[in-house]
């Protein structure tokens, strides 16, 4: 595609969905990107607009259109509360797959998305090659959240203060694991996320725990790519297919009732997007994605839902802690209360809210690597609400915000933890 | 065209930062939420800070360049849209410091691009009350409210946004400061410019400042939804209430179109065969409040209203008003374009002016669903299109053209609170008369002497 005229019309197929758009612009008040920068072409109203005029041949300049594209983390708030229901977060991952088509992928995206996420080898090699790296490069942070900065590498990473990789990541630590089901017992694949497989392992280690102790079975192979979120997002969807591709394989090998993952953005991507996106590679993964699909849930909601944990009464002398809704867990899949009871399940710890709990706290997968210094911005407001609420602990539940939420807490010095919901329950049992 | 020297100045006024050049960004502020042809300012600046702001007017009165002042884009009536393409666009949403909260003297002190909703929160955290609540208060901004003197739910009991507006300050077209009102209740020093200013559409001066009235909050309110299989028992119970001396603070209304669209997206058991439904809501001392809530329902059982609901607690009546907060999101799913009207008549006239609109739709083959603020005659016929359908689009005009007719000709308004704009400019000497314009426009051109603010707005210059 090298015409401006065919990028077009190939954008002309969201018509009908921007128009929707009624241009009210309530989307300000949510969009944690307009937030930081107040500016009209960073919220939704805006985008719309100009991948409208993109369409209409309004504007000739593909290259800015896609900067403006960029500049959005894909969190859904605008429109989880949009009057019309435009479906925003369709638009945008379409007309971003379109315009990089046009336009051509980031060089280093496509190595990472094309190459490193879909070959879980090689991804778990160069990070395992990394790991014991990390002592000479990343110095400690000295902070309550346990994270390190990379003074050296201040060029690439910029000032964040991230977890170090974990020195044995979940899957080499366990090999593959498919647990026998016994007759009226309950099996679940365990999908640990990247992160959960690499950085949060103490928190993926929870979840084995927890769903130990409710006897549940557990399949968890080796081998389990991206979810493809991270290609998906950067409009890489041939990427992302391949990512698909081989996690569909190797979850179609075994029976199992439910699928549970501990971070929302890979439950919310295995739910909406795969099915999706498998519609395009047709055969037999179209049925594969949309079976898993139906059986995938985030962990608090299984434990909650299924498992039927409760909240108890807290002790008197409870830990408070304070619950951020991350957006896809929230405002994708509707999950909210879920994790609280999870937390309220453990009696040493009571949850006290924040203001603006469900407020997107501005990592946004690959957008805290471009735009950095508004995910700091953003996430800023997120530290305020936090330690403003007075609590000991902030719990979320993905991965993605535990880091920013450790990136900004750290940044401020602050004393405030950031645990996962099943982390907190799984501390009693 | 806009000379790069000019850019430079104001980069160097402003910081690179706060002044957007680049296509995609001043394509970004060509619209605003009415239903008008876009049209691209030259250049878009957002000062920081007053003295930033009268420094930006006074360079664009010197080199002759049309401006517009936006705060959250959220009119209605084109007024933020850029006159033609030399126009500057002046954001105000780099100005959002509340300056003072006083809660000895109940007044507040703002900059323009405060938004509404967070002005309302901060002075709620002091225990008082700014009750001016426009559906858009989550994002406009205090400056708009004055410039289009925007009302709300609560404004059958509590008035519109001129009413707390105390006292303001503005630069003029020449980047003057003017200053009129005080912090005082009373005040006659000079002319009422302040009044002046409220619903000027950005066409008299820049607001840089404005004191705005606060009051005691409520200590209770209460609830009650009626339905009504006629619209003229409706339109004779809210006459009824207002007889029986009860000034609700929420008087709203839903007809039946608008009740069925709800009902078929919630599926929440709305009565789809009602004529209409009224939402009321009395406020004040919790004694008088059981008063007149009892005076309500008294009423509404009068008006043989088939159904009266009394939520119990702040659950059931968020439940029961669900149909009203819903009403607009669910219109405006059904179709591509929302075309929402403000037509406003007297209280006494609702009746007389539904069958109007329901006629009016009828005979141009369109839908509507109409909901809207019963308790000030102000209602909101939302007309359900798809504007690239040129077709149907003309027959909304006409349409539209026809419900302004009929809203004059039962001594009504054109515009209740979505203001004039571009949109309705055309008719206001319909609605006043030849006079009324001529003035207006000799007001301006001694205002304004080169015609630069907002020039095609309202009765143009
Ligand atoms: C979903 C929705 C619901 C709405 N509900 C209501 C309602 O209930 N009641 C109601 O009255 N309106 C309502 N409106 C209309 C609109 O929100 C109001 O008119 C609001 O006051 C506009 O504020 P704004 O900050 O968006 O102003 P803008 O749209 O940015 O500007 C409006 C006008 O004010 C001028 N202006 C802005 N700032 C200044 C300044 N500092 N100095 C001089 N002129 C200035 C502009 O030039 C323009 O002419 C609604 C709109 C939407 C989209
Ligand atoms: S909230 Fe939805 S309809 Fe309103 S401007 Fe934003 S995207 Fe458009
Ligand atoms: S997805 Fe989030 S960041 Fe992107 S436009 Fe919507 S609200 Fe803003």
């Amino acid at each position: 595609m090298n015409n401006l005229h065919q990028l077009a019309q190939r954008l002309m197929a969201l018509d009908d969905r921007i128009t929707a758009c009624m241009k009210c612009g309530l989307c300000q008040a949510v969009c944690p990107m307009f937030g930081a920068t107040g500016m009209e072409a960073d919220v939704a109203r805006g985008k719309l607009a100009l991948i409208s005029n993109l369409a209409h041949e309004m504007i000739q300049d593909p290259e800015a259109v896609a900067d403006k594209l960029g500049r959005c983390l894909l969190c859904g708030s605008c429109q989880a509360s949009c009057p019309p229901g435009v479906k925003i977060m369709d638009v945008f991952m379409e007309a971003r797959e379109v315009v990089n088509a046009y336009i051509g992928l980031h060089p280093v995206k496509k190595m990472v998305f094309r190459t490193l996420l879909a070959k879980p080898g090689l991804f778990n090699f160069a990070m395992r090659v990394g790991a014991p790296m990390q002592g000479l490069i990343f110095k400690d942070s000295k902070d309550t959240q346990g994270t390190v900065c990379a003074p050296m590498l201040n060029f690439m990473l910029g000032d964040r203060h991230i977890r170090p990789l974990a020195k044995t990541p979940l899957h080499v630590r366990h090999g593959s694991i498919n647990e026998r089901c016994p007759a009226g017992g309950i099996k679940v694949a365990f999908y640990p996320g990247c992160m959960g497989d690499k950085m949060y392992v103490d928190m993926a280690e929870a979840c084995l725990k927890v769903l130990r102790h409710h006897k549940v079975a557990v399949y968890m192979p080796t081998g389990l790519a991206c979810c493809g979120i991270p290609a998906l997002s950067s409009g890489d969807v041939e990427g992302m297919m391949k990512q698909m591709k081989v996690n569909l394989d190797l979850l179609s090998q075994t029976m199992f009732d439910y699928l549970v993952t501990p971070c929302g953005s890979c439950t919310a991507t295995i739910k909406e997007y795969w099915p999706h996106y498998a519609q395009r590679m047709g055969g037999a993964a179209v049925g594969q994605a949309r079976e898993i699909a139906a059986k995938t849930m985030d962990i608090n909601a299984f434990l909650v839902e299924v498992l039927k944990v409760q909240a108890v009464e807290a002790a008197a002398n409870a830990h408070k802690v304070t619950f951020h809704d991350s957006c896809h867990l929230k405002k994708s899949l509707g999950v909210a209360a879920q994790p609280r009871t999870v937390i309220g399940a453990n009696p040493a710890y009571k949850v006290t809210e924040m203001a603006e709990a469900d407020r997107c706290c501005g990592c946004g997968g690959s957008f805290n690597l471009f735009h950095y210094d508004h995910s700091r911005k953003i996430g800023q407001r997120k530290r305020n609400n936090v330690v403003d609420s007075g609590a000991e602990i902030v719990a979320t539940g993905c991965p993605a915000c535990m880091m920013q939420l450790e990136d900004v807490l750290s940044h401020n010095g602050d004393a405030v933890k950031v645990k996962h919901p099943v982390e907190i329950y799984a501390e009693m049992l | 065209m806009i000379s790069q020297a000019l850019i430079k100045d104001f980069e160097a006024l402003l910081g690179k930062e706060n002044v957007f050049s680049s296509e995609a960004d001043r394509q970004s502020y060509s619209y605003d939420s009415a239903v008008l042809r876009p049209v691209v300012p030259a250049l878009v600046v957002r000062p920081t800070n007053t003295e930033q702001l009268g420094l930006c007017v006074k360079k664009l009165y010197d080199n002759g360049i049309p401006m517009t002042v936006r705060g959250a884009g959220t009119n209605l009536s084109g007024g933020t849209i850029p006159d033609n393409s030399d126009t500057v666009v002046i954001l105000t949403n780099g100005l959002t410091r509340i300056l003072e909260i006083n809660v000895n003297d109940l007044y507040a002190v703002v900059e323009p691009g405060v938004v509404t909703a967070d002005f309302a929160a901060a002075v709620a955290k002091k225990n008082l009350f700014y009750p001016p609540d426009p559906g858009s208060q989550a994002v406009s901004t205090i400056g708009g409210n004055i410039a289009e003197n925007a009302g709300g739910l609560r404004g059958l009991k509590y008035g519109v946004t001129k009413d707390y507006l105390m006292g303001i300050e503005f630069f003029d077209a020449t980047g003057e400061i003017v200053k009129s009102g005080s912090r005082t209740v009373k005040c006659v020093t000079g002319y009422n410019l302040t009044g002046m200013i409220a619903q000027s559409e950005g066409t008299l001066g820049v607001i840089s400042q404005a004191i705005l009235k606060l009051v005691p909050p409520p200590k209770a309110s209460k609830a009650l939804v009626a339905v009504f299989d006629d619209l003229q028992n409706a339109a004779e119970a809210v006459a009824g209430i207002i007889a029986a001396h009860v000034v609700p603070c929420t008087l709203e209304f839903l007809d039946n179109n608008t009740i069925v669209r709800v009902d078929d997206f919630t599926k929440a058991g709305l009565p789809r065969q009602a004529a209409a439904m009224l939402l009321i809501e009395v406020d004040g001392h919790p004694a008088q409040v059981e008063d007149d809530a009892a005076a309500v329902e008294r009423v509404l059982k009068d008006n043989k209203a088939t159904e009266v609901l009394v939520p119990k607690d702040a659950a059931e009546k968020f439940k029961l008003w669900e149909a009203r907060r819903m009403a607009l999101p669910v219109l405006a799913r059904c179709r591509p374009t929302t075309v929402l009207e403000d037509a406003t008549v007297p209280r006494s006239q609702i009746p007389a002016m539904m069958k109007a609109i329901n006629d009016i739709a009828a005979k141009y083959k369109l839908e509507v669903g109409t909901f809207g603020h019963a308790g000030d005659g102000n209602l909101h016929p939302t007309f359900l299109c798809d504007k690239r359908d040129h077709n149907e689009y003309a027959r909304v005009e006409e349409a539209i053209d026809e419900l302004f007719d009929v809203a004059i000709k039962l001594q009504g308004t054109l515009s209740g609170e979505h203001g004039i704009g571009t949109a309705k400019a055309k008719w206001m000497e319909k609605e006043t008369s030849r006079g009324t314009i001529l003035f207006s426009q000799r007001l301006r051109r001694a205002l304004d002497p080169k015609g630069l603010l907002n020039a095609s707005k309202l009765v143009g210059i």
